[in-house]
């Protein structure tokens, strides 16, 4: 085993790992149920899941932090401990993450590349952070800079997995005037499967999720035109938020805690950005399924979607200006003004000069 | 650029240019028309007549007697159409979010269904009325294409929001982007197409009903 490895030495297959752990085919058969519905496979592909992924082998996977908050791996790795889906997580052999990881300096990068040479174009590669361009000190890991880092990293991995928005889209750090120069994973990786799992963070089903169809399929699911798994962000949020009848009804609420707010109607007025927001946060909801940002009483922000920190003050209604218009308003009607004075005198000179220039005609002109 | 920023530009940088061109454009329109003046009328104004400039902005939108039933279409249809997009226009809610964020007032706002159902009486009154225009001679005769384009820029807002709401065609945001583009391009056509008449319809009424109770008579 690589000095630094995260997991318990769990040799063999995933279904063994399981088994050793105490995890009951039944509970593993519920979970793949689950999975299933959550990926929107038949109900009979639960079966083929849970074949797969007890037959997998432990998948290396090599997760590289660049700029990022680590919100994404607060998500991914507390939000639902100790339920199965983080016995999935841990029961893949995670070889570097450099925040979870125990061994630090030289043994912690000689685990990357000694992951990186044994499991050469099999390992999976999980990015969260964006790459600064601007200059590559803005962020380095061992004295490499983030771009070199994932540039190598990436040549030996099956796929990539850019989770949260940073690593999917640039996130916050690329928000304007973007000084780092952040760019997505897919700005710089061209030659590899990408899988996008944005949002700030992700929901860390979604992420298991992910990892459970690679394993199951060997390959990235079906994606939609941003690379993101079409089962988790193929809808929007608005389209299955429970607060959906009020929009209908035209109930909304005004503040925070008004009348509506008490009566959970619909946040669109507070600068909800569901309708807009493609992710599974009212389906499958956060901290086990307890809740989401919604049910707790405030707006979207439309954290999955690529740019949102420039998209618009957070708490204006989606159909609002972005930008005070008053100003540009108020100038426009002075130019307006300027021009018609000045149209007026045109037209009045034109007038006068017409009127000057009209020769009266008497019955004897007429008569010539 | 993705849907969003494309969200983003039509509610930002096009939202402000298309409303400052419009400002600038009846501004204009409005000088430009009342500064050519008129000349003085120095007869007695008749006193007691019929006419009256108020009351011509209101009995304009009427039919005078026998030309409904000789027209019913037209006149069912336009007042569908043009009720229908006022109430559309200032009783959606999101749109009346949008008229909150630009001159600060507010109002209650329908449900939606209703204002979905309101679309789809207005569209069909739309499509009812240009399928007259095209069918019937003398309306062919008189039509260009200003007409024509008027149309179309009134459609293309209601033909998008009913789309964006129903999510078809497009994928929603850009949807949404589109249906505020059109509107955008709306505003900047209104000042200086015949769509001005929604501005200049009350001015034109009024002086029209004003000058002919001066005479004695009803507009």
């Amino acid at each position: 085993m690589v000095q630094g490895k995260i997991s318990s030495p769990l040799p063999g297959t995933v279904g063994e790992g399981l088994a050793r752990r105490g995890v009951s085919r039944r509970e593993f058969l519920r979970f793949c149920t689950t999975l299933a519905s959550l990926m929107a496979l038949p109900p009979a592909m639960a079966q083929t899941l849970a074949q797969a992924i007890s037959k997998a082998r432990r998948q290396s996977v090599i997760w590289l932090s660049f700029q990022e908050c680590t919100g994404c791996t607060e998500s991914i790795t507390r939000s639902h401990s100790p339920t199965l889906e983080n016995l999935i997580f841990d029961l893949i052999s995670l070889d570097y993450h450099h925040t979870l990881q125990a061994a630090s300096a030289a043994a912690a990068e000689e685990a990357r590349e000694q992951a990186m040479k044994d499991n050469a174009g099999k390992y999976l590669l999980v990015v969260d952070g964006s790459v600064p361009l601007a200059n590559p000190g803005f962020s380095t890991i061992a004295g490499i800079s983030n771009h070199d880092m994932l540039v190598e990293t990436a040549q030996g991995a099956a796929a990539i997995v850019a989770v949260g928005s940073c690593a999917a889209f640039g996130g916050l750090p690329r928000a304007k005037p973007n000084p780092t120069g952040a760019v997505a994973v897919g700005d710089i990786i061209k030659d590899k499967p990408i899988i996008n799992v944005p949002g700030c963070p992700p929901i860390p089903v979604v992420m298991t999720g992910v990892l459970a169809h690679f394993l199951t399929f060997g390959g990235i699911p079906e994606l939609d035109p941003l690379g993101r798994p079409k089962a988790f962000y193929g809808e929007t949020i608005h389209d299955h938020c429970y607060r959906r009848p009020f929009y209908d009804q035209g109930k909304f609420a005004d503040t925070f805690d008004d009348h509506g707010a008490r009566h959970g109607w619909c946040l669109y007025k507070l600068g909800c950005k569901g309708p807009v927001t493609y992710n599974a946060c009212a389906t499958l909801k956060w901290n086990e399924g307890t809740s989401f940002p919604i049910q707790s009483g405030h707006g979207c922000l439309g954290c999955s979607e690529p740019n949102f920190w420039d998209a618009g003050n957070f708490y204006q209604a989606l159909s609002m200006p972005v930008t005070p218009v008053q100003g540009a308003v108020g100038a426009a009607a002075a130019a307006g003004a300027a021009a018609g004075v000045a149209v007026t005198w045109h037209n009045r000179t034109k007038k006068a000069a017409a009127k000057a220039a009209h020769a009266t005609l008497s019955v004897q002109d007429l008569k010539k | 650029m993705n849907n969003l920023e494309l969200l983003t530009f039509a509610r930002g940088t096009a939202l402000d240019w298309s409303l400052a061109l419009c400002c600038a454009g009846i501004v204009l329109r409005l000088f430009e028309t009342l500064g050519l003046g008129r000349q003085a009328d120095l007869a007695m104004p008749r006193q007691g007549g019929p006419g009256s400039g108020w009351r011509t902005i209101v009995t304009r939108s009427l039919p005078p007697p026998g030309m409904f039933q000789r027209d019913a279409l037209t006149y069912v249809a336009g007042y569908v159409f043009h009720l229908g997009l006022f109430a559309i226009v200032v009783l959606f809610v999101p749109h009346i979010q949008l008229i909150r964020g630009v001159i600060g007032v507010s109002w209650p706002g329908l449900s939606s269904p209703l204002v979905d159902a309101l679309t789809v009486a207005t569209l069909a009154a739309l499509l009812a009325l240009l399928l007259h225009r095209l069918s019937h001679p003398v309306k062919r005769m008189l039509s260009g294409f200003e007409d024509y384009l008027s149309w179309l820029l009134t459609v293309l807002p209601l033909l998008t929001g009913y789309l964006a709401y129903h999510h078809l065609l497009l994928e929603y945001t850009l949807m949404l982007a589109v249906h505020i583009l059109s509107v955008e391009l709306l505003l900047v056509c209104l000042p200086f197409t015949k769509l001005f008449h929604a501005v200049s319809l009350f001015l034109a009424r009024w002086y029209t009903g004003d000058a002919y109770a001066r005479r004695g008579t009803a507009a």
